[in-house]
């Protein structure tokens, strides 16, 4: 698109609130309405603006392929962990009551909070980059010809 | 109240006409272009209904992710759909029995909003009271409480599904080693579409 | 039937007409991608409904407020929950049918169903 500079130039502008939007959305979600859905969402379809508009290779310099597809399995890791520290904590699997930590008690969320907002990030994660992904899939590929 | 309903039913026939321009249109791109629209009224709506998480989310999903995962398969497939030779009268009839059934079916629903329906008073305690209670109000969100702690179990399984389905597409689509490759070389996708 | 009940139940009308929009369109149409527009379509009407339920008269979304009266109503977040996840849940399966659509006709050179059943006979 390096046609349209009115593009260019706004899709620059809005990039800095998009992720910033999304980050407030992924951690402002236990105040109001917002969540890990929900952030991964926007922040995807943010970098696949930034892909629309500057092509494939200056996103791939932003979000490398091999980074992001490992991440898609660290989320799903962030959240199942989240069970299994609570199991060897004692509780229940994804039972968030017992986590709990000394860094700078009061400040730091603990318990349900804590618990919430590591399963929240790793939902985050794993749809970020799926979605990137899928659209790396989709666009990095050749058009063909039917026989 | 008023200039709610009346925006309520704007948003609502705006949603049936778009609906409907989608299942007459033959121009594939059109169609695309139609469904976003479609996803973003309901999005609309959501927001009237007292939904704003989904409808962040509808609105995203809908009118941004899948739109353009919509455009770039076009890219690779075909834009016009096959002109079809006679106009398929059994469908139509299908669909108009089943949608008289369900019509029939409305008429023994609560209205919508009624306090007294079985949505709002099945549960009790409701949500709202038991998460106000045992989150010792540090998160007054209830949709973020309900998602992450009392469905976690659920939410878990759907994060897993949506890692199946990324993996799913990643082996379908990507051949072993070129992703790079052949992005490199077709450095716009969506040009043809622009 | 009285003017009340009518705008009471209107909601579901409205949403009974999206859904058998989309399911026409499964059904009539032969284009896989259409197909998928149609099931899409059939989607978010599902999403609509749940969402049309969940509404509370003089209700506000479901986020306490401690500044609020004791006695506000919310509506109920359950629908939201379980919608909000279908929604991310369904971008990732369409993209799934879209991944092999494509796949599809990088095979069959076509994306109706017909041809591709006829491609299918001769072989």
């Amino acid at each position: 698109m390096d046609n349209f500079p009115i593009i260019r130039v706004i899709t620059k502008l809005l990039m800095p609130y998009i992720l910033l939007f999304a980050f407030y959305v992924q951690f402002h979600g236990d105040f109001g309405p917002g969540g890990g859905f929900q952030a991964g969402v926007i922040l995807a379809a943010g970098l696949i603006l930034y892909g629309l508009v500057f092509g494939l290779p200056a996103l791939h310099k932003v979000a490398p392929p091999p980074a992001i597809e490992r991440l898609i399995a660290l989320g799903v890791l962030i959240y199942a962990g989240t069970g299994v520290a609570t199991m060897l904590l004692g509780g229940k699997f994804l039972d968030y009551d017992v986590l709990g930590h000394h860094f700078l008690p009061g400040w730091l969320p603990e318990g349900q909070h804590l618990g919430i907002f590591l399963v929240e990030l790793g939902v985050g994660v794993t749809v970020t980059s799926v979605m990137t992904v899928i659209f790396y899939c989709f666009a990095g590929r050749e058009p063909v010809d039917g026989h | 109240m008023v200039m709610l309903e009346l925006i309520d039913i704007l948003v609502l026939l705006l949603l049936a006409t778009t609906a409907v321009a989608v299942a007459r249109i033959r121009n594939l791109w059109a169609a695309v272009m139609f469904t976003g629209i479609y996803s973003f009224l309901g999005a609309a709506w959501m927001l009237i209904l007292d939904a704003p998480d989904v409808a962040f989310t509808e609105a995203a999903v809908g009118a941004g992710i899948s739109t353009v995962l919509l455009l770039s398969t076009l890219a690779l497939t075909s834009r016009e759909e096959k002109p079809i030779k006679k106009f398929p009268i059994l469908p139509l009839i299908v669909v108009v029995v089943t949608g008289a059934t369900l019509v029939y079916g409305t008429l023994d629903m609560p209205h919508v909003g009624d306090p007294t329906s079985p949505v709002h008073t099945r549960m009790e305690p409701s949500f709202i009271e038991k998460s106000d209670h045992d989150m010792h109000g540090e998160l007054p969100n209830v949709v973020t409480a309900v998602l992450a702690s009392y469905r976690g179990y659920d939410t878990l399984g759907e994060t897993t599904v949506i890692f199946t389905a990324g993996i799913a597409v990643l082996l379908i689509l990507r051949r072993p080693g070129k992703l790079s490759v052949a992005s490199s070389n077709r450095s716009q996708p969506e040009e043809s579409d622009g | 039937m009285d003017i009340s009940s009518v705008l009471g139940l209107f909601n579901y009308w409205i949403v009974i007409v999206l859904m058998m929009t989309g399911f026409y369109i499964v059904i009539a149409r032969g284009n896989l991608i259409k197909t998928v527009i149609g099931l899409n379509i059939f989607q978010i009407s599902v999403f609509l409904l749940y969402i049309t339920m969940g509404r509370m008269e003089a209700g506000t979304a479901p986020i306490i407020q401690k500044t609020a009266e004791v006695d506000q109503a919310y509506s109920n977040p359950l629908p939201s929950v379980l919608i909000l996840t279908a929604i991310v849940v369904g971008v990732a399966t369409t993209a799934l049918a879209l991944a092999l659509i494509v796949r599809i006709r990088e095979d069959y050179g076509s994306i109706e169903e017909d041809d591709i059943l006829a491609l299918d006979r001769e072989s």
